[in-house]
């Protein structure tokens, strides 16, 4: 088969033609939400295709989201593939219940009778100035649901792919879209001058259909020294701050939270014999406890340091100190040069 | 057997003489006996510790469910609450597989993972099942969008209780569902307590059936003790529904004997309460009535119907019992589609 053709794209378009092109293939695959369809998405991510496949295919919302998410379970048991948008990840807390109780719950207490091939996509994290209640990282809250797949793509060409492979998917998946990384990736400096996806070599993206299995992780880099676990905005804060000291770090993009790369996290451990552990949601239960406490039972015999995260602190997401509660290149610094200190 | 009807509709309802025929009245009666008969095989299984957990008795109310099936077509669906196992043997689900579930079988419905409040059949178009309160209802209409969409004709009732009907996502639902004219039928099971709240103790409006006024859904209360006014009721939104009019409300006025689950020690109303619905409404009691009245059962007839009653659900609760246990690696399927 010939290579499939690539065009660069931001996220924003990544994630859009992954829905154009789930939608020109499968008619059961619906697309709404709040602003989604005549505005085309706060992001933009739905523009053009209610112009394209059509009003009954791609529409507006009420502001409800348990009732969004709800319809939405109804549809997916009756025969569709609905992709539903929370406008924010903040906003998606009056659809836990639906997601927890319903969504995730069907096919078990059915006994396989009922299926829920739900999509949920959300912007998460911070980075724009949002506050508190436009910039969180709910994801833990998410993991902690059997049931559901919980995925965090951190560029255009995973984010096509997985979104491709979520909406195939015959069970739900919330699919979280770190909002910072939209328009191109970003090292955790806010005075930086923003870089675009141009350029990037996953900022170029196949026009065609394509699928990445949801539970594998994305090596970013390969290194000896230390493995850094980490996922969505901080991936990009991972790379450039090993760079910057000028460790050999083996950076694991999980891409997906559950299921989980246990096996991908569990060698490079072994390996390195070092691990840092890195996300922007608050600290205390979040996926990063979850990911020490993996560590320790596969790898302890083959740790040479203690286990460091580096998260957001436990506080509200702050407005005006946004920068100072995002988990950037110094703290991230810092963590690496204890990890070190015994060598 | 004249149900009392009010409606939200500018349009007088004219007082209707409620027809029916021996045949129909007969299979009303045997559905109805058969969801009471499997209702108390139930209570008693629980009493004797071999159901666990949460279970919910129909008892009382089982004129509302067979109304409602009679007037569905081949294809409509039905989503409902925790009180759910009427609904099941209104969707000819087998009483085996039910009672099994109740008693955390292998041949349950849902193989012992679900229990009382979850159980589902594609089969049957029974759509669960839920044990959060008002969860089902956005479901419900999702169903009926997805049945738009589909072109499949098929409509979809959406069952839930007083209590539900102060949940928000039942509001949410509502516009929506009038917004896109889904083919959606909601109904209120006013059986006047949630849990051990009364609609006057928890509703600022207890004329449930108004609940849609600000989304321009038309509302009916129907007499929820006598099948046949909820059959016509039910065949009305039904109609109006999957001609592409979109949802309607009707309020189910109802009355459930028991606790709201087995633990309830009901002491939120009188046991004369009780007694004097159960000896005035009793819906099982007004069809046995009128087929008596009509000359189209006499003792005997009626007599060999609870005989054959009795031995469906006889049969079930020894299924239930002897169904095995769940394999312990059930535990572990069905959470997410196997590879």
């Amino acid at each position: 088969m010939a290579e499939p053709e690539t065009k660069n794209m931001t996220m924003i378009e990544a994630i859009r033609d992954a829905m154009d092109v789930t939608m020109s293939q499968n008619s059961d695959v619906l697309v709404f939400g709040e602003d989604v369809g005549y505005f085309g998405g706060v992001f933009r991510c739905t523009a053009g295709l209610q112009e394209k496949h059509g009003l009954h295919r791609c529409f507006d919302t009420p502001i409800s989201e348990g009732g969004i998410v709800g319809i939405a379970i109804g549809m997916a048991a009756n025969g569709l593939r609905p992709v539903a948008e929370i406008q924010f990840a903040d906003y998606i807390y009056p659809a836990y219940d639906q997601i927890a109780s319903e969504a995730a719950r069907l096919r078990y207490r059915s006994n396989g009778d009922f299926t829920c091939p739900l999509t949920i996509r959300t912007p998460v994290g911070g980075g724009i100035y949002g506050g508190t209640t436009h910039s969180q990282s709910p994801e833990a809250l998410f993991t902690h649901i059997a049931g559901l797949k919980t995925v965090i793509p951190s560029n255009p060409y995973d984010a096509k792919g997985m979104l491709i492979e979520a909406i195939e998917d015959n069970d739900p998946v919330l699919f979280l879209e770190p909002k910072r990384l939209y328009n191109g990736p970003f090292n955790g400096d806010p005075h930086a001058p923003a870089k675009s996806w141009k350029g990037h070599p996953l900022g170029e993206v196949p026009t065609g259909h394509y699928g990445i299995e949801l539970g594998k992780a994305r090596k970013i880099t390969e290194g000896d020294d230390v493995t850094i676990l980490t996922y969505g905005t901080m991936v990009w804060v991972a790379e450039a701050t090993a760079a910057k000291v000028g460790i050999s770090a083996d950076i694991l993009d999980l891409r997906s939270l559950l299921p989980l790369d246990l096996d991908a996290i569990v060698e490079s451990v072994k390996k390195t014999g070092r691990c840092l552990i890195m996300h922007e949601a608050t600290r205390t239960s979040g996926f990063g406890a979850e990911l020490s406490a993996l560590v320790t039972e596969h790898c302890f015999y083959h740790l040479e340091a203690p286990i460091e995260r580096v998260t957001g602190w436990d506080t509200p997401y702050p407005h005006a100190q946004e920068w100072a509660y995002f988990p950037g290149q110094k703290r991230v610094a810092n963590a690496l040069k204890r990890i070190m200190k015994d060598v | 057997m004249a149900g009392k009807t009010k409606t939200t509709s500018k349009k007088k309802a004219a007082p209707k003489a409620l027809k029916t025929t021996q045949d129909e009245l007969l299979q009303f009666y045997k559905d109805m006996l058969l969801i009471r008969r499997f209702e108390e095989k139930a209570g008693q299984l629980y009493g004797m510790g071999l159901i666990a957990g949460f279970c919910h008795l129909y008892i009382g109310q089982e004129a509302v469910v067979t109304g409602i099936r009679a007037a569905m077509k081949e294809g409509d669906q039905m989503i409902t609450g925790y009180r759910d196992h009427g609904h099941m043997l209104a969707c000819d689900m087998e009483a085996r597989g039910v009672m099994a579930e109740l008693t955390g079988r292998e041949g349950g419905y849902s193989r012992g993972k679900g229990g009382s409040m979850h159980m589902f059949s594609t089969e049957k178009k029974f759509y669960g099942g839920h044990g959060i309160v008002g969860a089902q209802v956005p479901l419900g209409a999702g169903l009926g969008f997805a049945n738009k969409y589909l072109d499949n004709g098929a409509v979809s009732i959406a069952f839930f209780g007083d209590g539900a009907s102060n949940q928000g996502q039942v509001y949410e639902t509502f516009n929506m569902a009038k917004l896109w004219d889904l083919p959606v039928v909601f109904v209120i099971e006013n059986n006047q307590y949630a849990m051990g709240t009364s609609v006057e103790r928890s509703s600022a409006e207890t004329e449930l059936f108004k609940r849609g006024i600000s989304f321009e859904i038309e509302g009916v209360q129907v007499d929820g003790m006598n099948v046949l006014a909820v059959r016509d009721a039910a065949k009305k939104a039904i109609d109006h529904a999957r001609a592409g009019k979109g949802p309607m409300i009707l309020e189910m006025k109802t009355y459930r004997y028991r606790g709201h689950s087995m633990s309830d020690p009901a002491k939120y109303r009188t046991r004369d309460e009780v007694n004097d619905i159960r000896s005035a409404r009793d819906p099982i009691d007004a069809v046995k009535a009128r087929l008596e009245k009509e000359g189209w059962a006499d003792t005997d007839a009626l007599k060999a119907i609870d005989k054959d009653i009795k031995a469906v659900v006889n049969d079930s609760a020894d299924f239930a019992q002897s169904s095995p246990e769940p394999d312990p690696s059930e535990l572990y399927t069905d959470v997410l589609l196997e590879a």
